[in-house]
């Protein structure tokens, strides 16, 4: 396919709502938006603004996205502060922030803010909102962490810089921590057109299928997810020994190869202990990623989020695209995006998780009825096109705070 | 037929309506923390609750009229005081502050009569209290005859139908939703303007309110 335009997603939101976004985009085209990552050109963030950015442009807004390389000691810090927001257990020292405090003065030299709205998304960069009086404009900041059990001393640390932005951006309502800036829920989302969701081909499938060994004659029970404690993939595998007594079937947990996290090979050590020699359990590091995650989650007779902490969980609204019933646990985002028993099925334990797993390899009816409904949910509430009109109206926000704006 | 086309002392401009949700930090576990919130948030948070809910869940209403009956049901189990909730009829109020004195009523008479210890709800289902801030903008349509406000109602978002029916009618305390009070005002049918007014828009999905407003129309 070749550019993709706002028309495009027509077919998925209905003329009006396009029109509703060109309405929008009429009161902001004197505006520049500067998104600013410190990220390489990967992940969901990445995959958002590589179409929210074209799209505003093309609405007639001018939109910039700057990917900033932190030093690499500044990237190290900032990958200790970042699992501490998270809540996980870290260890940091006085030298730590005071090296972060330092090491922002280089940031600061190689960003150039240009713009009057400036959109910033990771923590190394998080200081860069000194520089917000150098050319008069608003600063918001867009957390995609699970921000609700931060380690206290990090959270103190940086919530001297966040306050300094004019607004923040939270993806679901929990990760709310009292700070003196309004906090607006912008949840994250996905693309329908992009390699990780759009309509495969039986020939397509087949293909990653092959590439990978995997069978299609036994269901395929799938988790996606970064190998990482978090994920709770122990869970699983527990969770399809007990299907299995009763189901045949195979599981996969696959995950793109992540890049930098320390963790990964851990994990893929006490996995692949965990599974032992049984054939059917399958753990895959792909690459390239997105339409291998695409093919195996289009064959997955049930898809499986079972982290024991997640952000928004866009894993599991990509499968909910792709109308499969979804068995997620109960944190995070997973409960915004799922309602139980209509639009897939939420759990707390492995054994409720291996229950829904087997209700709905035994009720084709109800694996249907879970996959058009929550395929219906995100058309209407986690496409681009939706955090694109959040994003906009923010931006008026900050131009014309107030709960009722008349702009007629 | 010719009421079809009589022309409007004033026409009638579509506006449309989104939503932007902040975020206030506050979440009932139980029972009496949604009493004791409910009478604290402020007047667009209780809109937020008992209206947005039918824009982004409206696949699961008519069954509950707002927020809070779905989570005092399907979260703390309280089916029978769900069903209270779910019961008030919000087209009987003019006001937001009315909506939320009724609230507090219905809890309270609830709470008032229990002998038993309360439900709190598991981790991470809490009731979060939001608020909305509402941005109306015009659209391209606009009606000077009965005509061509049915041809337009047709056309318009749902966003364009919640802004005139609901949020005209509660938010901006109007009292009447807007397209009854243009049928009144500008076109001179009072009766018709009647039967759009007393149309219950909660206990309708927004897609099944337009359909209803049409026909209402249509036979006049």
């Amino acid at each position: 396919m070749g550019t993709i335009t706002i028309g495009h997603y027509e077919k998925f939101i209905g003329r009006n709502a396009v029109d509703e976004l060109k309405i929008l985009a009429s009161r902001l085209k004197t505006s520049t938006i500067q998104f600013i990552t410190t990220t390489e050109q990967s992940g969901s963030i990445a995959e958002t603004l590589s179409r929210i950015v074209p799209l505003l442009n093309e609405l007639g807004i001018k939109a910039l996205w700057e990917a900033i390389e932190p030093d690499h000691d500044l990237t190290a810090i900032a990958k200790v502060f970042h699992d501490g927001l998270r809540g996980s257990a870290v260890h940091t020292t006085t030298d730590m922030f005071q090296k972060f405090m330092a090491l922002d003065d280089d940031m600061m030299r190689k960003a150039s803010i240009k713009g009057d709205i400036v959109l910033m998304y990771d923590v190394p960069a998080l200081a860069l909102v000194h520089k917000r009086h150098e050319h008069e404009s608003k600063w918001v900041w867009n957390c995609h962490l699970d921000l609700s059990k931060p380690d206290p001393e990090i959270w103190h640390f940086l919530k001297g810089f966040i306050e300094e932005y004019d607004t923040a951006c939270l993806v679901a309502p929990a990760f709310f921590q009292k700070i003196q800036i309004p906090q607006f829920f912008i949840p994250p989302s996905i693309d329908p057109f992009s390699e990780k969701n759009r309509p495969l081909s039986q020939t397509e499938i087949t293909t990653v299928l092959k590439k990978y060994g995997l069978s299609r004659k036994k269901p395929m029970i799938v988790q996606i997810g970064r190998f990482d404690h978090f994920k709770g993939h122990e869970g699983v595998i527990e969770a399809y020994r007990m299907v299995k007594r009763y189901n045949d079937c195979q599981l996969v947990l696959a995950s793109g190869k992540g890049k930098g996290d320390p963790d990964v090979d851990e994990v893929l050590g006490e996995l692949r202990e965990k599974a032992g020699d049984d054939p059917d359990i399958h753990i895959l590091v792909m690459d390239p990623a997105d339409i291998d995650v695409n093919a195996l989650q289009q064959n997955a007779a049930v898809i499986v989020q079972k982290s024991v902490k997640e952000g928004f969980a866009l894993t599991v609204t990509e499968a909910l695209w792709k109308a499969k019933p979804v068995v997620a646990s109960l944190v995070g985002g997973m409960p915004l995006q799922i309602t139980h028993n209509y639009s897939g099925l939420l759990c707390r334990t492995d054994v409720g998780c291996a229950t829904n797993i087997r209700r709905v390899l035994n009720n084709p009816g109800l694996a249907k009825k879970l996959g058009r409904n929550g395929r219906e949910a995100v058309k209407k509430n986690f496409l681009s096109t939706r955090q694109l009109k959040d994003y906009m109206l923010l931006f008026l926000y900050l131009y014309y705070p107030g709960e009722v704006i008349s702009l007629y | 037929m010719l009421k079809l086309y009589k022309k409007a002392k004033e026409p009638f401009y579509f506006c449309t309506r989104l939503n932007l949700s902040e975020l206030l930090g506050v979440r009932a576990r139980n029972l009496t923390d949604l009493i004791n919130m409910i009478k604290a948030v402020p007047d667009s948070s209780i809109f937020y609750h008992t209206h947005m809910f039918l824009e982004q869940k409206q696949d699961i209403i008519p069954e509950h009229t707002n927020e809070f009956a779905y989570w005092v049901s399907h979260v703390l189990g309280e089916h029978v005081l769900g069903e209270e909730l779910a019961s008030i009829d919000l087209v009987e109020f003019k006001s937001i502050r009315a909506i939320r004195e009724k609230l507090i009523m219905v809890l309270e008479h609830n709470l008032f009569d229990r002998t038993d210890s309360l439900r709190v709800a598991a981790r991470g289902m809490e009731f979060e209290f939001m608020k909305s801030h509402s941005f109306i903008l015009p659209t391209k349509y606009s009606a000077n005859s009965l005509f061509d406000f049915i041809r337009a109602l047709k056309e318009v978002s749902v966003n364009t139908l919640y802004f005139h029916f609901f949020e005209s009618r509660l938010r901006l305390e109007k009292g009447i939703n807007d397209f009854s009070c243009w049928i009144d005002m500008s076109l001179g049918f009072a009766e018709l303007a009647e039967k759009v007014a007393s149309i219950d828009p909660y206990t309708h999905t927004l897609e099944g309110l337009r359909h209803s407003l049409v026909r209402t129309l249509e036979k006049g």
